[in-house]
């Protein structure tokens, strides 16, 4: 499978897109608040927009190069495209969509478990269905690189755990050079080998979801992890720690290294809640007042005024917390990562 | 005071749908039915609609053939001066139908803009019958752009821009995406246009003069024989009634189908796998 590499600019409305990449046989995620041009990256490689500089090749075929004056039409790139909302053409049945770039549909309406669904209108599928026959349709002219706008943002919410899981499957399964773009870092990171995150026109962090988990480059992309993101003043404290004094005066202690304004990153799942500060490992306790608690699936977000943590429904079931209550946040120093960013 | 408005709503109702709809009856009730056809066998009205036909079917051909494409490209290309081009393709809708025969003399006639170039060629247009195709497609044409523009406009690019990324060519993208899902946009902007331009009349006497057979359409034999024939003049204007209501109905039913057929697809319950 031949390698996507793209390097390009693009005026946008607010900011000018400027991106390297390079996608090998893999998926790569692009994540982003909308507005970040993450929709301009994969109009630009189907040919759908024209940047005003760069290159976009696929292997030795050059699609796009503004120094040597090639600009391939859409239809001439060998490009399979999962638009947002699916796209499907309303006046045509399931497999006259998929057979509309040519070739036969029963193949791929088969292997993506839509083959009773042929002579059925988009209109009457369901949000994971629709998703299927735009794969099938996308993956029917056997294309060298597959792109993916917002492919889960169309789904209904209980049905996302599971049509994720397959999509992330036929990616792995397809071995195609495939580029997905998602403003939910949940759906990249389960879904691809690398995550990007772009934030007006500019690609932050580019790397496994773990290393954005564990390492994220700024506090932006710590947030939009996931990650608690609070600022304060760092300074050496006891034992090699750091002691960090948090705006709002509350002290607590990381084993990164920092000083002068930081940012202290830490992730809901890290935090753990109780009544009363429990006498273990843990250095950093806050209290404060629940303010709410949403269930995730099998999980509760609990939102204090300073953080917010993530416990198992079981445990939040067992404890009982309300609204109003008043509790400690705990976590430990390890898992407190220090950020200076520049724009502290 | 509330029911002294409410009647006066109601009162005013009731005048204009008795205004409106008053001479309409009034045309049905002064001739019996059996008279209205006898009146539809005379050599003018059988000339007249023959002309009428001939005329419309030429110039709503062409309308439909150079419109639809161009109102294709209006409709998904942006560029400079766009604005300008669509407010000028409305002009003739606002124009008196007199003014429109006069500027299409202005154009074709003899004397006019490219009449020595018509003359060149032995070419003369005015008071022949491709005067009336000429003045009907002028008249009848902006009806079809503006509906023909907004079908088009209502066709969701991502589909356009779906089955370029499948392989499609522009003209590909055109007959089997942006027609099929404009059709019934174009149908009714169609039906509107052929309506205006069977009752086309200004323009026409004007540019085309009114020789029973060669010029004279259905609302120009209805002013011709207004003095000499009433009863004739009467049954060419019931067949017009009767013509329109047809249309009238055709475009609401066919709004009512879309209506159910969108309430169908956005209601029905998913069945989710």
């Amino acid at each position: 499978m031949a390698p996507l590499r793209l390097d390009l600019s693009l005026p946008l409305r607010a900011f000018d897109l400027e991106l390297a990449l390079e996608v090998g046989p893999e998926t790569v995620a692009l994540v982003g608040p909308s507005g970040a041009g993450k929709t301009s990256v994969l109009r630009s490689i189907a040919g759908l927009a024209r940047p005003a500089r760069g290159t976009i090749a696929c292997g030795d075929d050059v699609w796009f190069d503004s120094a040597r004056r090639v600009d391939r039409r859409p239809e001439q790139r060998s490009v399979g495209f999962v638009f947002q909302e699916y796209a499907l053409f309303p006046h045509l049945s399931v497999a006259r969509n998929v057979a509309f770039g040519g070739g036969r549909p029963d193949g791929l309406l088969r292997r993506l478990g839509v083959e009773h669904l042929a002579g059925t209108k988009p209109t009457e599928l369901s949000g994971g269905e629709r998703q299927r026959v735009a794969l099938a349709r996308a993956l029917a002219r056997e294309p060298r690189v597959l792109l993916l706008d917002e492919p889960m943002a169309a789904l209904d919410p209980h049905t996302r755990g599971a049509v994720r899981a397959e999509l992330h499957d036929l990616l792995r399964e397809l071995g195609l050079p495939a580029l997905l773009v998602t403003h939910d870092f949940e759906d990249a990171a389960a879904l691809a080998d690398r995550v990007g995150v772009l934030v007006e026109g500019r690609l932050r962090q580019l790397g496994p979801p773990a290393e954005l988990l564990g390492a994220p480059a700024d506090p932006f992309v710590a947030a939009l992890a996931g990650a608690n993101v609070l600022a304060g003043v760092a300074e050496p404290g006891p034992d090699g720690l750091t002691r960090v004094r948090l705006d709002g005066a509350r002290v607590v202690y990381s084993t990164d290294e920092a000083h002068g304004r930081a940012l202290l990153v830490v992730y809901p799942w890290d935090v753990s809640l109780a009544r009363a500060a429990a006498d273990d490992s843990a250095l950093n306790h806050l209290r404060g007042d629940i303010i709410s608690l949403v269930p995730v699936g099998n999980r509760v977000r609990v939102r204090l005024p300073f953080l917010t943590a993530e416990i198992t429904a079981a445990s939040a079931e067992r404890l009982a917390f309300r609204p109003g209550e008043s509790v400690v946040a705990s976590f430990k120093a390890t898992q407190a990562r220090l950020l200076v960013g520049p724009d502290e | 005071m509330r029911a002294l408005f409410a009647a006066l709503l109601a009162a005013a109702t009731a005048i204009a749908l008795a205004f409106l709809l008053l001479p309409v009856a009034a045309i049905f009730l002064r001739v019996p039915p059996g008279d209205l056809l006898g009146a539809l066998g005379h050599d003018v009205t059988r000339d007249a609609l023959l002309v009428s036909l001939r005329t419309s079917a030429i110039a709503h051909a062409a309308v439909l053939l150079i419109g639809t494409p161009a109102a294709y490209l209006l409709a998904r290309r942006r560029f400079p001066g766009r604005g300008v081009v669509l407010t000028l393709i409305e002009l003739p809708l606002v124009l008196p139908p007199a003014v429109a025969g006069i500027a299409l003399f202005a154009a074709f006639g003899r004397a006019g803009l490219l009449g020595d170039q018509l003359d060149a060629f032995g070419v003369q247009i005015p008071f022949t019958q491709a005067a009336v195709v000429l003045a009907v497609a002028f008249v009848e044409s902006p009806f079809y752009f503006r509906g023909a523009i907004a079908a088009f406009e209502g066709v969701d690019g991502a589909l356009i821009d779906a089955a370029r990324t499948l392989g499609a060519g522009p003209a590909r993208v055109f007959a089997r995406v942006a027609l099929p899902l404009a059709a019934g946009g174009l149908g009714a902007a169609s039906a509107l246009a052929l309506a205006r331009g069977l009752g086309e009349f200004g323009a026409t006497i004007i540019f085309a003069g009114s020789l029973q057979g060669v010029t004279q359409t259905l609302p120009l034999a209805i002013y011709a024989q207004f003095d000499q024939d009433f009863d004739t003049a009467l049954a060419i204007s019931a067949l017009f009634i009767v013509v329109g209501a047809l249309l009238l109905v055709t475009l609401k039913l066919y709004g009512w189908l879309r209506f159910a057929s969108i309430f169908r697809s956005r209601f029905a319950p998913s069945i989710s796998s």
